[in-house]
């Protein structure tokens, strides 16, 4: 059923996304693109040492890639760089596999229903890559390819 | 809608056209198959389908080789796709006609061997703002090696090319107009026949990329005066890996080949070889047999159709499309030019064309979302996808009104 994708808390943080906006001061910064459907993405971190202290997004996608930003980046706020990795495993685990969702994903679990769409799977990762990008300080802009 | 059923009359019977199609009698997400993505690709009539099979089942040889029966069946099926394409377009010849994988091929073809030889630096090509990439990509690279310069006929508004700009464009440096014929993003119909006398008057060549036009219309390279001509196979109701290069004689025969290989050749040494008349010059190794010969078929079944039936039955599909998807609130048709085939792009307020797409798909439609190969016409419009519905000769009223209840249930999800 369409409902199980478009679940209530991803066409909410769809239409009224959270730490949508630029951030002077971050001190990492990445860019991501799906050469499928064009959509850009640029994530801003600003990190205290090792911990995530403000995390923050730009670009404009479809619902679930603006919903997968927005609760991604309120979910990273006070996470380790190690803690964030993890997260982005356990998030790509839950929309290419089968196995039962990890409590550690909080709301994220309400993108359990890509797995069943898997031409929106890079929908809902695009943030995520581009969230690694930034982790590793790489200024190559992402693509989902 | 008296204007359809007008059609009907004519002799156009849309539900005895679907039972040729096996692929449209199937369910999607439990709901009717509404196919409106035949820009993308077209289904295959039974005709094709038998044609490939009985090839397999019963003729299957290499060509061009064999003194054996088989081979002999092969080589005739697969050339007599040649005659059919002739006809089909209109050349002189069919020396004029060469196999190729699909129209993307056709382009590389012709700005690999034509654009090597020819193009100077300092040269200009001409394309459009319309154009797929596989009409940029080819001519970009060919610019690149050979430090010639690449023009872009702008567009207005509704996605028509603006012709004065074009002229203006023109000159001692230009070698060659490159242009759709249809655009696949937007549907508009481009004056090809004036733009080939433009650049021909200017002293340039033009090649024209039919992929969208011949689904839909009927093609005369001679009344066109077009240099070069290619379409692809499987948007014409063939298979996938098949297409057509059409080229004046004498411009083909002052090209080196394209790739070498065998039959492309006529003698082997390891000191010189000698290469095969046309168009055998432009086709190394073993082609795609049954797509040829699928091709074939599905040159004939168009033509049984005939072609002034489609484009007329469609345009009204046009017409009637046009008319309820512009009434549904928040929703923008992107592409409104004067002459246009039967492709609707469409962009809604609030809501990505992805979401769109995924929503129709559960109620078994299937439309195209994303750039279309064609980022320069998103760009142009400011957006960074659409959605577009393509309607081919089978598709009905009745389908487009089940696209605009499904359009109302993406608004209903989404709350927009």
């Amino acid at each position: 059923m369409i409902d199980d994708l478009y679940q209530e808390t991803i066409l909410d943080h769809s239409k009224r996304p959270r730490n949508h906006h630029p951030m002077d001061d971050a001190n990492r910064r990445a860019e991501g693109y799906n050469p499928l459907c064009g959509d850009k993405l640029k994530l801003y971190l600003k990190m205290d040492g090792d911990i995530v202290q403000d995390a923050s997004f730009e670009g404009a996608g479809c619902a679930i890639s603006t919903a997968s930003a927005s609760l991604m980046t309120e979910s990273l706020k006070g996470k380790t760089r190690e803690e964030a990795l993890k997260l982005l495993d356990k998030f790509h685990e839950l929309l290419t596999t089968d196995t039962p969702a990890s409590r550690d994903l909080g709301k994220l679990v309400v993108f359990c229903g890509v797995r069943d769409y898997p031409a929106r799977v890079k929908c809902a990762t695009l943030a995520w890559h581009t969230l690694k990008s930034a982790l590793n300080n790489s200024s190559d802009p992402v693509t989902t390819e | 809608m008296s204007a359809l059923s007008s059609a009907i009359s004519r002799g156009f019977d849309v539900e005895k056209v679907r039972e040729d199609f096996p692929v449209l009698r199937q369910k999607i997400h439990g709901k009717p198959l509404v196919y409106l993505d035949n820009a993308a690709t077209a289904q295959k009539p039974v005709a094709v389908i038998d044609a490939i099979r009985k090839f397999h089942e019963v003729d299957c040889a290499n060509i061009h080789r064999g003194v054996h029966e088989l081979s002999q069946r092969s080589t005739a099926a697969y050339e007599e796709t040649r005659v059919k394409s002739k006809r089909f377009l209109n050349a002189r010849s069919k020396s004029e006609i060469v196999f190729v994988r699909g129209t993307t091929e056709g382009i590389n073809l012709v700005a690999s061997s034509w654009g090597r030889k020819n193009v100077k630096p300092g040269d200009e090509i001409i394309i459009s703002a319309l154009e797929h990439h596989s009409n940029i990509v080819p001519w970009q690279m060919l610019c690149e090696e050979k430090e010639a310069k690449l023009r872009v006929i702008p567009m207005n508004d509704r996605g028509e090319l603006i012709l004065e700009e074009y002229e203006k464009l023109l000159g001692p440096r230009t070698r060659m107009l490159a242009v759709g014929h249809i655009s696949n993003a937007l549907g508009t119909i481009n004056p090809a026949r004036q733009m080939i006398e433009m650049a021909h008057r200017a002293g340039a060549l033009t090649l024209i990329d039919g992929a969208q036009a011949a689904p839909h219309v009927k093609i005369d390279v001679q009344a066109l005066d077009a240099d070069f001509y290619t379409f692809s196979g499987h948007k014409v109701f063939g298979p996938t890996g098949i297409g057509i290069l059409y080229g004046k004689k004498k411009l083909l025969e002052a090209m080196p080949p394209y790739q070498g290989g065998g039959d492309m050749i006529r003698t082997v040494t390891f000191e010189k070889t000698t290469y095969n008349e046309l168009p055998y010059k432009f086709e190394a190794g073993t082609p795609n047999i049954a797509g040829g010969i699928g091709l074939g078929a599905a040159l004939d079944y168009v033509n049984k159709l005939g072609l002034d039936h489609i484009t007329a039955y469609e345009h009204e599909l046009l017409v009637y499309g046009t008319k309820v998807l512009s009434e549904i609130p928040g929703l923008r048709i992107i592409g409104t030019a004067r002459e246009k085939a039967a492709v609707i792009s469409f962009v809604m307020e609030g809501i990505h064309p992805h979401d769109i797409g995924t929503v129709l798909d559960q109620q078994g439609i299937a439309v195209r979302t994303g750039h279309h190969c064609a980022q320069p016409v998103m760009d142009w419009f400011h957006i960074p996808a659409t959605t577009r519905a393509s309607f081919a000769f089978y598709n009905t009223v009745a389908e487009i009104d089940a696209l605009v209840a499904g359009l109302y249930r993406v608004k209903e999800v989404f709350d927009a």
